[in-house]
């Protein structure tokens, strides 16, 4: 044992150098080149490989190789009895000349025994094979001793440790993929459904025909010119898609009234922002809280709207908005009662009606957007879109919208721009 | 870096090239050392010499290439010389026998 001595001081000079290669997470097909050469150079192997186990091929791929020439196998196919003896081997060295009978040493007996192999270990990592090393001849031709296959046994739990994270690295990759996909699948379904809700609802009122779908259009536009991110301007318009979703249980006829309707059927209709808070509540919608859009997008600033006369802060910012690009398409389409009313005349409501209806950084928003556009400065005519033409080119309507921005205050005392 | 040196004769049966194993031999870089060892075989060289004389320790992955080296010369036939090795060197080389298949100057 003396004279082994500085034998054993160089294999574990070896086996902590591997140890350190691993855990530094280099190139994964340098760091097992460099596994191949640590153990071949411990213990003066002349030649050998390291290979990889497809579960699902049940096949060794060799991954590195030392020596064997261009003859041998580079994927060597494993049954399903080569599978169990290798599990039921555990990490340890199988000596070639004592496992004949295996048919993996039948089938690749020819290769084998022309290379000189005379070890092939199993790399078993928790219960799995995820590779194997295979080792020829030492360069004394001495036979393996107990204590050299030990230092390989050892050595070729780091090799293993090394192929099994990176196979949990490209299953984590593979995993994050198939999430991301599922998520641009789900997204589009919410997308979807929102716009069939809308549908749904604008089908139940003829007069104001196609009204959730345009609440949802200038929210979009509104949270557009406040710069909100692509998921929160993406939120905003589902919450104009949606914010009279509690108008499904009205009855038609109280919606429908071609009428100023009655104290009483004007009490069935205010629930309908309720009823759309307890429609949308149980959903999980991935962006805005859109819930309380529904439920606040007939609350004012000054506290006299409904149902619970909140007053500027309490309202949350995305029901102010909703109740903007609301009474914005209520004042610009005919109702049953009442035809809509010219473009300068409803800027003129809404200057006048920030800081007690609308939050005014809001309105400001929304005027500076329906500025650019008539300025020839958006990228899409969106408000002649829902609006027309003609509408949109009535006499003064950039002065009007000038001099209302001029006199607008962007924020209220009480309004604070919090997008 | 690899230096080589290769006073090649002229005669082919005894052709020699000189290499310089340098410290590159320790990593993964060496690799390039066997590289150019099996370009001088190709090339008809029957003599290889590897010169250590500037390299201090020989690790593991030293030991690997050169191993390479001597298995491409067998393939060859031709001969490897190792030349300036240190006595720790030596005494490593013996051990895992690597001196077995080469000639020590
Ligand atoms: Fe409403
Ligand atoms: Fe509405």
């Amino acid at each position: 044992m003396i004279e082994q001595q500085p034998k054993l001081i160089h294999a574990f000079g070896a086996l902590a150098e591997l140890g350190q290669e691993v855990a530094n997470k280099n190139n994964f097909q340098e760091t097992i080149r460099t596994s191949l050469h640590l153990v071949s150079g411990a213990l003066g192997i002349m030649r050998g490989g390291v290979a990889r186990y497809s579960r699902f091929g049940r096949e060794l791929n060799m991954l590195a190789v030392r020596g064997l020439g261009d003859d041998f196998p580079l994927s060597l196919s494993l049954c399903m009895e080569d599978e169990r003896q290798f599990l039921a081997n555990g990490l340890n060295a199988i000596e070639v000349a004592s496992a004949r009978v295996l048919p993996f040493f039948q089938v690749y007996s020819v290769s084998i025994d022309a290379k000189g192999i005379e070890l092939l270990v199993p790399l078993i990592i928790r219960d799995e094979i995820v590779g194997a090393m295979f080792l020829g001849e030492k360069a004394t031709g001495e036979p393996y001793s107990t204590y050299e296959i030990e230092i390989i046994c050892a050595m070729g739990r780091h090799v293993g440790v090394a192929i099994a994270q990176r196979n949990l690295m490209a299953e984590i990759e593979r995993r994050a993929e198939e999430n991301r996909k599922l998520f641009d699948d789900l997204r589009t379904t919410y997308h979807d459904t929102v716009k069939a809700f809308a549908a749904a609802i604008d089908c139940k009122d003829k007069y104001t025909e196609g009204h959730s779908v345009r609440v949802g259009k200038y929210s979009e536009i509104i949270a557009n010119e406040l710069d909100w991110t692509a998921d929160q301007v993406e939120g905003a318009a589902t919450a104009g898609y949606l914010h009279d979703v509690g108008k499904l249980t009205v009855e038609r006829k109280i919606i429908n009234a071609p009428y100023r309707i009655n104290a009483k059927e004007s009490a069935e209709l205010n629930k309908h922002p309720a009823v759309g808070f307890e429609i949308l509540q149980p959903i999980h919608h991935p962006f805005t809280d859109v819930p309380l859009a529904a439920k606040y997008h007939h609350e004012r600033l000054d506290g006299r709207g409904y149902p619970d006369g909140l007053i500027d802060r309490e309202i949350p910012y995305i029901a102010k908005l909703v109740n903007l690009a609301d009474s914005f398409d209520a004042m610009t389409t005919d109702r049953p009662y009442k035809a809509r009313r010219p473009a300068g005349d409803v800027i003129d409501d809404m200057r006048r009606n920030a800081g007690q209806q609308f939050a005014p950084e809001l309105v400001v928003a929304f005027m500076r957007g329906m500025l650019r556009e008539l300025a020839g400065d958006a990228k899409e005519k969106r408000f002649r879109r829902l609006l027309g033409r003609e509408y949109m080119e009535a006499e003064g309507l950039t002065t009007t919208l000038r001099s209302a921005l001029n006199e607008l205050r962007p924020t209220s005392e009480m309004t604070r721009i919090d997008p | 870096m690899i230096r080589e040196t290769s006073p090649e004769t002229n005669d082919d049966a005894t052709a020699t090239a000189v290499i310089t194993a340098g410290d590159y031999l320790n990593k993964l870089a060496g690799e390039s050392i066997e590289r150019l060892c099996r370009e001088k075989l190709d090339s008809g060289v029957k003599r290889l010499v590897v010169d250590f004389s500037e390299t201090e320790i020989i690790n593991s992955i030293g030991v690997s290439i050169l191993l390479d080296v001597i298995d491409s010369a067998k393939k060859h036939d031709a001969k490897v010389v190792f030349a300036e090795l240190r006595e720790d060197s030596r005494e490593l080389f013996d051990m895992l026998g690597l001196t077995k298949h080469v000639t020590i100057v």
